[in-house]
């Protein structure tokens, strides 16, 4: 099996006044694929990568970087990973193709200036390149700093909640980005907590939460693993109350008991709903509409984090 | 070693002062003349020689040494204060580059910046008074060891600060009074006692002496002396820049 190109092994980090933000946290990252990292606020995924790429020492654990120890051989280490963080943090008095080359030679490249234009006209900067950044909208400095962060051709890009307050125009161009990424081999993890980002881009989600990993798991078993299906019924007359001698089924009234809701494992041989809706039928209970939904990537998470918070 | 990152971090500061190049030249060109007209003309005229050496002329390597210190704290202070006033630290610290680098890269810019300043300030004296220096190997040596040291000195300011405020607390109100309480305009040997022996433990008078000396070949206090003092405070803030970077401290969490 080939080396992973990121191993953290038993990282914890607990600052000066004793609040610990990562638990023993293990992870492995494959090369070229999407992970996203889900967590609400204060989770520790910041912190996480923060320490991945040396701006947070971590009190225990080790990272290897493409087989290189993050801390002793960080030179290696570090200028293969590129980092978009959260903030808008750029110098605004500098111009754009003029940041973008100070943050390639910085990662110890040459200032090639073909790649560099490439990189900037796949994120439509090139027209922009003699701007100051101070000149530009909140949606081309997020640009920038992606930019910035790709302008030493890394093999790992971070981008820390890269579509936070930007418009929903940027965000798709965002992720058509990232896809392109991974298509040139490039692996890429992001930490959102916007889901619909995860559910869109990610092969690997995992989930975290009070410094602790919850889980980690393919995208797609995850929601067949944990995803719950949902049947609701339009009753015909409204209800007030959940008929006696359903409670079996767990059922919930909504839409002022125009509705009946029932929770069911779609994975279970047995779903229950033949039998519901028969119980139904013997007591004479009537519905003109019938549907069922599939639990979304966010109902996992607000129910693990819930759970095991 | 990484080459481009040092190159990176020296162009990006030399830019930043050629951004206010008009601001960096006059600036002492015109404090220079200042000093010449008011201590050079109207009390220098009326003052006899120091040393054998007339005063205009003897106040020339206390006025270079006066702007190179202020510089070389002040170029080398705001240019690490900056990016963490920014929030740009992070590509600092994420970047494969060493502290050695790193302080490679902000402190040769300032100490450049601060040479290139003190060679204007001795352009513009040559129009005053006449200049001669005895030792030049020795003023060029303790040109640039001064401006280092100073430089080093500010990046830990730098590094320090936790507002505007602060970066500028100790150049004004610790670097200003020593410099000027360090021989900047006079022979300490004027000065009555206890306030020569006093002011032998600022440390400002070893280099102003020493400087002095390669100009005139004499100063304050002896050349071995000077020299001495300057290495031990080269020492020292490369010693406690070593000590930041192992620790984090005021730079990583």
């Amino acid at each position: 099996m080939p080396e992973p190109i990121l191993a953290v092994t038993g990282v914890s980090k607990t600052y000066k006044g004793g609040f610990t933000a990562l638990h023993d946290l293990d992870l492995t990252i494959h090369k070229g694929e999407i992970f996203a990292l889900l967590g609400p606020n204060g989770a520790g995924k910041t912190t996480l990568i923060s320490i991945i790429c040396g701006i947070v020492t971590p009190s225990t654990g080790t990272i290897r970087v493409a087989g290189h120890d993050a801390l002793t051989d960080y030179k290696a280490a570090r200028s293969r990973i590129g980092l978009v963080p959260q903030e808008l943090s750029v110098d605004m008095f500098e111009t754009v193709l003029a940041t973008v080359t100070f943050s390639r030679r910085l990662f110890g490249r040459s200032g090639h200036s073909a790649y560099i234009e490439q990189v900037l006209r796949d994120l439509s900067l090139w027209d922009k390149r003699h701007a100051k950044i101070m000149e530009l909208s909140g949606g081309m400095k997020r640009r920038v700093l992606i930019a910035k962060a790709l302008a030493h051709e890394p093999e790992i890009l971070f981008l820390d909640e890269p579509t936070a307050g930007v418009d929903v125009a940027l965000r798709r161009d965002m992720w058509k980005l990232v896809h392109r990424l991974r298509e040139r081999g490039t692996t890429v993890i992001l930490t959102t907590h916007y889901i619909e980002e995860a559910e869109e881009m990610a092969d690997r989600v995992g989930v975290i939460n009070k410094g602790k990993l919850l889980l980690v798991d393919e995208k797609t078993a995850l929601m067949q693993k944990l995803g719950k299906r949902e049947l609701e019924l339009t009753v015909v007359e409204p209800l007030d109350a959940v008929p006696d001698g359903l409670e079996r089924w767990q059922l919930s009234l909504a839409n002022e008991g125009k509705t009946l809701r029932y929770v069911f494992d779609s994975t279970e041989e047995d779903t229950g709903i033949p039998s519901l809706l028969s119980a139904l039928a013997d007591r004479h209970i009537a519905f003109k509409d019938l549907e069922t939904s599939k639990s979304s990537l966010e109902d996992i998470f607000v129910e693990l984090v819930g759970e095991r918070a | 070693m990484n080459l481009h990152g040092i190159w990176a971090i020296y162009r990006f500061e030399m830019a930043r002062s050629l951004r206010t190049l008009w601001q960096s030249l006059v600036g002492p060109v015109l404090t220079t003349s200042l000093y010449f007209i008011v201590f050079g003309g109207a009390i220098g005229s009326r003052m006899q020689s120091v040393d054998g050496v007339g005063y205009g002329s003897f106040i020339v390597p206390g006025l270079i040494m006066l702007s190179l210190l202020t510089q070389s704290v002040g170029n080398a202070s705001i240019g690490i204060y900056f990016p963490k006033f920014t929030g740009t630290m992070f590509e600092l610290l994420s970047a494969p580059i060493s502290a050695m680098e790193l302080v490679l890269g902000y402190v040769g810019a300032a100490a450049t910046k601060s040479v290139v300043i003190g060679a204007i300030i001795l352009a513009t004296s040559a129009f005053f008074v006449p200049i001669r220096v005895v030792h030049p190997g020795a003023m060029i040596a303790f040109l640039l060891l001064t401006s280092v040291a100073f430089s080093l000195f500010g990046f830990i300011l730098g590094i320090w600060a936790k507002s505007f405020e602060q970066l500028n607390f100790v150049p004004l109100l610790l670097l200003t009074p020593l410099t000027f309480l360090g021989g900047s305009f006079y022979s300490i040997d004027l000065l009555p006692q206890p306030w020569r022996t006093i002011s032998l433990f600022n440390p400002v008078v070893y280099l102003i002496s020493g400087f002095r000396w390669s100009f005139f070949g004499q100063g304050d206090v002896d050349i071995v002396v000077s020299l001495a003092v300057a290495l031990a405070f080269l020492v020292t803030c490369l010693a406690i820049v070593a000590w930041i970077f192992k620790s984090g401290w005021r730079l990583k969490n």
